[in-house]
């Protein structure tokens, strides 16, 4: 069972610089051929910093931590029975390559179902320019530990 | 208004859907470097086997970066306000997935709600959620 005095724990923040390579690989694994996620000239040409990180970005820094996916172990959940079970986010701006970011997470929930053959941990996280505190996005994401 | 195309938007009405090619090792492969999640469930077969699974599984948030494209595809991104998803089923390699969105909701401030879908070619639901698109970017 997954200690509910876990709930309200929370990692230290960590900065991160958002490179055009992670980005330029990232579209590629995604699929996104559109020249702003993919083409520094053309995001300025539209308007942007530089290449332009696509909404699930957010996400991705997560695994920027210095405790990588540790942080699932870190609430009880072993790596090899882990599945995600819901994520959400709201956004507040774009991200493009260049920015520096402050990323957060802590846990705000622990449940359970099917009598505890299912157990779930919400975390919560916080994105926001690293300088002026500006948000970018807060998402809550539920991984879920499959009993076997 | 923008004159992007949800000024004329109607309830039921679809976005122009993602259709996906089959999912391949070798994509995942490359969403685990790009995206940093080197969860071994993804990218070992040996892994997963050894857990339960029975081959390799497409990383959850891969079907919502495709989600997100077929909205991005529609919108520019800065319109986009929210999403949620569930995830519902495990995805394989070899499974062809296509990402499916229809206006739900049309609010008096011209926000327009989406339900969201990504299936295989089943008609299998891997993901299931909505989001919000607004018409004016931020």
């Amino acid at each position: 069972m997954i200690d509910r005095a876990i709930i309200g724990r929370e990692w230290p923040p960590f900065e991160v610089e958002i490179e055009k390579g992670r980005l330029t690989l990232l579209a590629k694994a995604i699929g996104e051929t559109r020249p702003i996620y993919t083409d520094e000239a053309a995001a300025r040409a539209a308007g942007y910093r530089s290449i332009v990180a696509p909404p699930t970005f957010a996400f991705c820094l997560q695994a920027d931590s210095p405790v990588g996916s540790g942080y699932l172990t870190d609430v009880g959940i072993p790596i090899t029975d882990v599945l995600h079970g819901e994520q959400s986010y709201t956004f507040h701006d774009v991200m493009c390559a260049g920015d520096r970011v402050r990323v957060t997470r802590r846990v705000v929930d622990v449940y359970d179902k099917k009598g505890g053959a299912l157990e779930f941990v919400a975390f919560e996280s916080e994105v926001r320019h690293a300088d002026s505190g500006a948000l970018v996005a807060v998402g809550r994401q539920v991984m879920i530990w499959r009993h076997r | 208004m923008t004159g992007l195309p949800t000024d004329a938007l109607r309830v039921g009405e679809t976005l122009p859907p993602l259709v996906l090619p089959p999912l391949t090792r070798a994509t995942l492969a490359l969403y685990a470097g790009g995206s940093g999640d080197h969860i071994p469930l993804h990218i070992d077969s040996d892994f997963a086997k050894a857990a339960g699974h029975r081959d390799v599984f497409m990383h959850g948030m891969l079907g919502v970066a495709y989600l997100v494209r077929m909205i991005t595809q529609w919108v520019p991104q800065e319109r986009l306000r929210d999403i949620h998803v569930r995830f519902s089923a495990i995805t394989y390699p070899g499974e062809q997935l296509t990402a499916a969105g229809v206006v739900s909701a049309i609010a008096p401030d011209g926000a327009v709600a989406l339900e969201l879908t990504l299936r295989n070619a089943q008609g299998e639901v891997k993901i299931a959620g909505g989001a919000t698109v607004v018409p004016q970017a931020r």
